[in-house]
Protein backbone atom coordinates (compact mmCIF):
# COMPACT_ATOMS: atom_id res chain seq x y z
CA UNK A 1 0.00 0.00 0.00
CA UNK A 2 2.91 2.38 0.47
CA UNK A 3 4.33 1.86 -3.02
CA UNK A 4 5.41 4.95 -4.92
CA UNK A 5 5.17 3.65 -8.47
CA UNK A 6 3.74 6.57 -10.44
CA UNK A 7 4.91 9.72 -8.69
CA UNK A 8 2.90 12.58 -10.09
CA UNK A 9 2.59 16.28 -9.40
CA UNK A 10 -0.52 15.55 -7.31
CA UNK A 11 1.54 13.32 -5.02
CA UNK A 12 4.30 15.90 -4.71
CA UNK A 13 1.71 18.53 -3.82
CA UNK A 14 0.21 16.22 -1.19
CA UNK A 15 3.60 15.55 0.37
CA UNK A 16 4.49 19.25 0.47
CA UNK A 17 1.13 20.33 1.91
CA UNK A 18 1.05 17.44 4.39
CA UNK A 19 4.59 18.23 5.52
CA UNK A 20 3.77 21.88 6.12
CA UNK A 21 0.58 20.93 7.96
CA UNK A 22 2.33 18.45 10.25
CA UNK A 23 5.15 20.91 10.96
CA UNK A 24 2.56 23.54 11.84
CA UNK A 25 0.74 21.13 14.14
CA UNK A 26 4.03 20.24 15.85
CA UNK A 27 4.70 23.94 16.28
CA UNK A 28 1.35 24.40 18.02
CA UNK A 29 2.24 21.91 20.75
CA UNK A 30 6.01 22.45 20.96
CA UNK A 31 6.56 26.22 20.92
CA UNK A 32 7.08 27.73 24.36
CA UNK A 33 5.72 31.10 23.34
CA UNK A 34 1.97 30.89 22.89
CA UNK A 35 1.93 33.63 20.24
CA UNK A 36 4.17 31.44 18.06
CA UNK A 37 1.80 28.55 18.77
CA UNK A 38 -1.17 30.60 17.58
CA UNK A 39 0.62 31.64 14.37
CA UNK A 40 1.61 28.02 13.86
CA UNK A 41 -2.06 27.10 14.22
CA UNK A 42 -2.87 29.52 11.37
CA UNK A 43 -0.28 27.72 9.21
CA UNK A 44 -1.89 24.38 10.02
CA UNK A 45 -5.36 25.66 9.16
CA UNK A 46 -4.12 26.98 5.81
CA UNK A 47 -2.48 23.62 5.13
CA UNK A 48 -5.74 21.82 5.88
CA UNK A 49 -7.54 24.25 3.55
CA UNK A 50 -5.02 23.39 0.81
CA UNK A 51 -5.78 19.71 1.39
CA UNK A 52 -9.50 20.45 0.95
CA UNK A 53 -8.74 22.21 -2.34
CA UNK A 54 -6.73 19.20 -3.42
CA UNK A 55 -9.66 16.93 -2.58
CA UNK A 56 -12.03 18.86 -4.89
CA UNK A 57 -13.78 20.47 -1.91
CA UNK A 58 -13.19 24.08 -2.86
CA UNK A 59 -16.17 25.43 -0.94
CA UNK A 60 -15.01 23.74 2.24
CA UNK A 61 -11.50 25.10 1.70
CA UNK A 62 -12.90 28.61 1.42
CA UNK A 63 -14.93 28.08 4.63
CA UNK A 64 -11.80 26.76 6.33
CA UNK A 65 -9.79 29.87 5.42
CA UNK A 66 -12.61 32.23 6.41
CA UNK A 67 -13.65 30.56 9.66
CA UNK A 68 -10.45 28.99 11.00
CA UNK A 69 -7.58 30.98 9.53
CA UNK A 70 -9.61 34.17 9.78
CA UNK A 71 -12.12 34.26 12.59
CA UNK A 72 -11.05 31.59 15.09
CA UNK A 73 -7.35 32.46 14.93
CA UNK A 74 -8.16 36.13 15.53
CA UNK A 75 -10.34 35.09 18.48
CA UNK A 76 -7.51 32.97 19.92
CA UNK A 77 -4.86 35.65 19.44
CA UNK A 78 -7.22 38.18 21.02
CA UNK A 79 -7.67 35.94 24.06
CA UNK A 80 -3.92 35.32 24.25
CA UNK A 81 -3.22 39.05 24.26
CA UNK A 82 -5.88 39.63 26.91
CA UNK A 83 -4.69 36.90 29.24
CA UNK A 84 -0.91 37.27 29.18
CA UNK A 85 0.47 38.25 32.55
CA UNK A 86 3.93 36.72 32.32
CA UNK A 87 6.82 37.27 29.96
CA UNK A 88 5.91 36.00 26.49
CA UNK A 89 8.80 33.51 26.25
CA UNK A 90 7.40 31.26 28.94
CA UNK A 91 3.66 31.32 28.27
CA UNK A 92 3.16 27.85 26.80
CA UNK A 93 5.26 25.53 28.95
CA UNK A 94 4.79 21.77 29.05
CA UNK A 95 3.46 20.19 32.19
CA UNK A 96 5.86 19.93 35.10
CA UNK A 97 4.54 16.57 36.23
CA UNK A 98 6.64 13.77 34.73
CA UNK A 99 3.76 11.35 35.16
CA UNK A 100 1.40 13.45 33.03
CA UNK A 101 4.07 13.99 30.37
CA UNK A 102 4.84 10.27 30.27
CA UNK A 103 1.15 9.33 30.08
CA UNK A 104 0.55 11.84 27.28
CA UNK A 105 3.46 10.57 25.22
CA UNK A 106 2.53 6.94 25.75
CA UNK A 107 -1.13 7.44 24.82
CA UNK A 108 -0.15 9.43 21.72
CA UNK A 109 2.39 6.88 20.49
CA UNK A 110 0.10 3.92 21.16
CA UNK A 111 -2.84 5.54 19.38
CA UNK A 112 -0.75 6.55 16.38
CA UNK A 113 0.80 3.08 16.14
CA UNK A 114 -2.59 1.35 16.30
CA UNK A 115 -4.06 3.63 13.60
CA UNK A 116 -1.04 3.08 11.33
CA UNK A 117 -1.34 -0.67 11.85
CA UNK A 118 -5.09 -0.55 11.11
CA UNK A 119 -4.46 1.45 7.93
CA UNK A 120 -1.71 -0.95 6.89
CA UNK A 121 -3.87 -4.05 7.31
CA UNK A 122 -6.93 -2.68 5.52
CA UNK A 123 -8.01 -2.98 1.92
CA UNK A 124 -8.38 0.35 0.13
CA UNK A 125 -9.99 1.38 -3.13
CA UNK A 126 -7.27 1.58 -5.76
CA UNK A 127 -8.34 4.65 -7.66
CA UNK A 128 -9.88 7.97 -6.76
CA UNK A 129 -13.44 8.49 -7.92
CA UNK A 130 -14.27 11.41 -10.11
CA UNK A 131 -14.98 14.30 -7.78
CA UNK A 132 -18.14 16.36 -7.84
CA UNK A 133 -17.75 19.59 -9.76
CA UNK A 134 -20.72 21.37 -8.22
CA UNK A 135 -20.24 20.51 -4.57
CA UNK A 136 -21.73 23.82 -3.42
CA UNK A 137 -25.06 23.08 -5.08
CA UNK A 138 -25.10 19.55 -3.68
CA UNK A 139 -24.26 20.84 -0.21
CA UNK A 140 -27.11 23.33 -0.45
CA UNK A 141 -29.57 20.66 -1.55
CA UNK A 142 -28.50 18.37 1.28
CA UNK A 143 -28.58 21.13 3.88
CA UNK A 144 -32.08 22.27 3.02
CA UNK A 145 -33.31 18.79 2.13
CA UNK A 146 -32.43 15.64 4.06
CA UNK A 147 -30.38 17.39 6.74
CA UNK A 148 -32.56 20.42 7.36
CA UNK A 149 -33.12 19.53 11.04
CA UNK A 150 -29.38 19.29 11.65
CA UNK A 151 -28.98 22.59 9.81
CA UNK A 152 -31.51 24.33 12.06
CA UNK A 153 -30.02 22.72 15.17
CA UNK A 154 -26.59 24.02 14.14
CA UNK A 155 -28.04 27.50 13.73
CA UNK A 156 -29.59 27.39 17.20
CA UNK A 157 -26.34 25.99 18.63
CA UNK A 158 -24.37 28.90 17.20
CA UNK A 159 -26.87 31.41 18.60
CA UNK A 160 -26.82 29.83 22.07
CA UNK A 161 -23.01 29.58 22.02
CA UNK A 162 -22.60 33.24 21.13
CA UNK A 163 -25.03 34.36 23.84
CA UNK A 164 -23.37 32.02 26.34
CA UNK A 165 -19.91 33.28 25.43
CA UNK A 166 -21.01 36.87 25.97
CA UNK A 167 -22.57 36.06 29.36
CA UNK A 168 -19.55 34.01 30.49
CA UNK A 169 -16.97 36.55 29.40
CA UNK A 170 -18.91 39.44 30.87
CA UNK A 171 -18.98 37.82 34.28
CA UNK A 172 -21.41 38.10 37.16
CA UNK A 173 -21.60 41.44 38.91
CA UNK A 174 -21.00 41.17 42.63
CA UNK A 175 -23.60 43.08 44.61
CA UNK B 1 0.12 7.19 -6.02
CA UNK B 2 -1.50 9.04 -3.13
CA UNK B 3 -4.74 7.43 -2.03
CA UNK B 4 -7.17 7.35 0.84
CA UNK B 5 -4.74 5.66 3.31
CA UNK B 6 -2.26 8.52 2.96
CA UNK B 7 -4.90 11.08 3.82
CA UNK B 8 -5.99 8.98 6.79
CA UNK B 9 -2.37 8.69 7.95
CA UNK B 10 -1.94 12.47 7.70
CA UNK B 11 -5.11 12.96 9.70
CA UNK B 12 -3.98 10.39 12.28
CA UNK B 13 -0.67 12.19 12.75
CA UNK B 14 -2.39 15.57 13.23
CA UNK B 15 -4.91 14.03 15.63
CA UNK B 16 -2.12 12.44 17.68
CA UNK B 17 -0.27 15.74 17.88
CA UNK B 18 -3.51 17.28 19.14
CA UNK B 19 -3.93 14.58 21.78
CA UNK B 20 -0.33 15.11 22.91
CA UNK B 21 -0.98 18.83 23.21
CA UNK B 22 -4.16 18.32 25.23
CA UNK B 23 -2.43 15.96 27.64
CA UNK B 24 0.84 17.81 28.20
CA UNK B 25 0.28 21.57 27.86
CA UNK B 26 -0.24 23.73 30.92
CA UNK B 27 -1.81 26.76 29.24
CA UNK B 28 -5.60 26.47 28.86
CA UNK B 29 -5.58 28.32 25.53
CA UNK B 30 -2.93 25.94 24.18
CA UNK B 31 -5.21 23.05 25.15
CA UNK B 32 -8.08 24.67 23.23
CA UNK B 33 -5.80 25.07 20.19
CA UNK B 34 -4.88 21.38 20.39
CA UNK B 35 -8.59 20.50 20.43
CA UNK B 36 -8.96 22.54 17.23
CA UNK B 37 -6.15 20.46 15.71
CA UNK B 38 -8.03 17.26 16.54
CA UNK B 39 -11.27 18.55 15.01
CA UNK B 40 -9.41 19.51 11.84
CA UNK B 41 -7.92 16.04 11.59
CA UNK B 42 -11.42 14.56 11.76
CA UNK B 43 -12.51 16.94 8.99
CA UNK B 44 -9.69 15.75 6.72
CA UNK B 45 -10.89 12.19 7.25
CA UNK B 46 -14.47 13.08 6.33
CA UNK B 47 -13.55 14.96 3.16
CA UNK B 48 -11.06 12.32 2.00
CA UNK B 49 -13.53 9.48 2.58
CA UNK B 50 -16.17 11.50 0.72
CA UNK B 51 -13.89 11.88 -2.30
CA UNK B 52 -12.57 8.34 -2.44
CA UNK B 53 -15.62 6.30 -1.44
CA UNK B 54 -18.80 8.17 -2.34
CA UNK B 55 -17.92 11.07 -4.59
CA UNK B 56 -21.42 11.29 -6.07
CA UNK B 57 -22.86 12.66 -2.82
CA UNK B 58 -21.34 15.46 -0.78
CA UNK B 59 -22.43 14.06 2.61
CA UNK B 60 -18.89 13.94 3.99
CA UNK B 61 -18.37 17.60 3.15
CA UNK B 62 -21.70 18.40 4.80
CA UNK B 63 -20.58 16.69 8.02
CA UNK B 64 -17.36 18.70 7.86
CA UNK B 65 -19.38 21.90 7.69
CA UNK B 66 -21.30 20.86 10.81
CA UNK B 67 -18.04 20.01 12.60
CA UNK B 68 -16.69 23.47 11.72
CA UNK B 69 -19.88 25.00 13.20
CA UNK B 70 -19.50 23.01 16.42
CA UNK B 71 -15.78 23.85 16.60
CA UNK B 72 -16.52 27.55 16.27
CA UNK B 73 -19.10 27.35 19.06
CA UNK B 74 -16.68 25.33 21.19
CA UNK B 75 -13.78 27.75 20.85
CA UNK B 76 -16.03 30.75 21.58
CA UNK B 77 -17.46 29.22 24.77
CA UNK B 78 -14.07 27.79 25.77
CA UNK B 79 -12.26 31.11 25.49
CA UNK B 80 -15.09 32.84 27.36
CA UNK B 81 -14.72 30.27 30.17
CA UNK B 82 -10.96 30.79 30.29
CA UNK B 83 -11.42 34.58 30.46
CA UNK B 84 -14.00 34.12 33.21
CA UNK B 85 -11.69 31.90 35.26
CA UNK B 86 -8.73 34.22 34.63
CA UNK B 87 -10.71 37.03 36.21
CA UNK B 88 -10.91 35.06 39.47
CA UNK B 89 -7.55 33.29 39.52
CA UNK B 90 -5.35 35.73 37.51
CA UNK B 91 -3.89 32.71 35.73
CA UNK B 92 -4.42 30.55 32.65
CA UNK B 93 -2.39 27.66 34.07
CA UNK B 94 -4.48 24.49 34.19
CA UNK B 95 -2.81 23.51 37.48
CA UNK B 96 -4.54 26.49 39.10
CA UNK B 97 -7.98 25.48 37.82
CA UNK B 98 -9.30 23.50 40.77
CA UNK B 99 -12.50 25.39 41.44
CA UNK B 100 -14.64 22.25 41.19
CA UNK B 101 -12.28 20.19 43.36
CA UNK B 102 -12.88 19.75 47.08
Amino acid sequence: MFEFSAFSLYDAAFLAIGGVTILGALGVVLFRNIIYSALSLVFTMLGVAAIYFQLNAGFLGAIQILVYAGAISVLIIFAVMLLMNKEARRTNLPTTRTKAWFAGGTITVMMLASIIAAVGFSEWPKTALQGVDNSVGMLAELMLGDYVIAFEAAAILLLVAVIGAIILAKGVENK
Amino acid sequence: MIGLPHYILLSAVIFSIGVYGVLTRRNAIAVLMSVELMLNAVNINFVAANKFMNAAAAVGQLFSVFIIVVAAAEIAVGLALVISIYRQRKSVDLNDFNLLKW
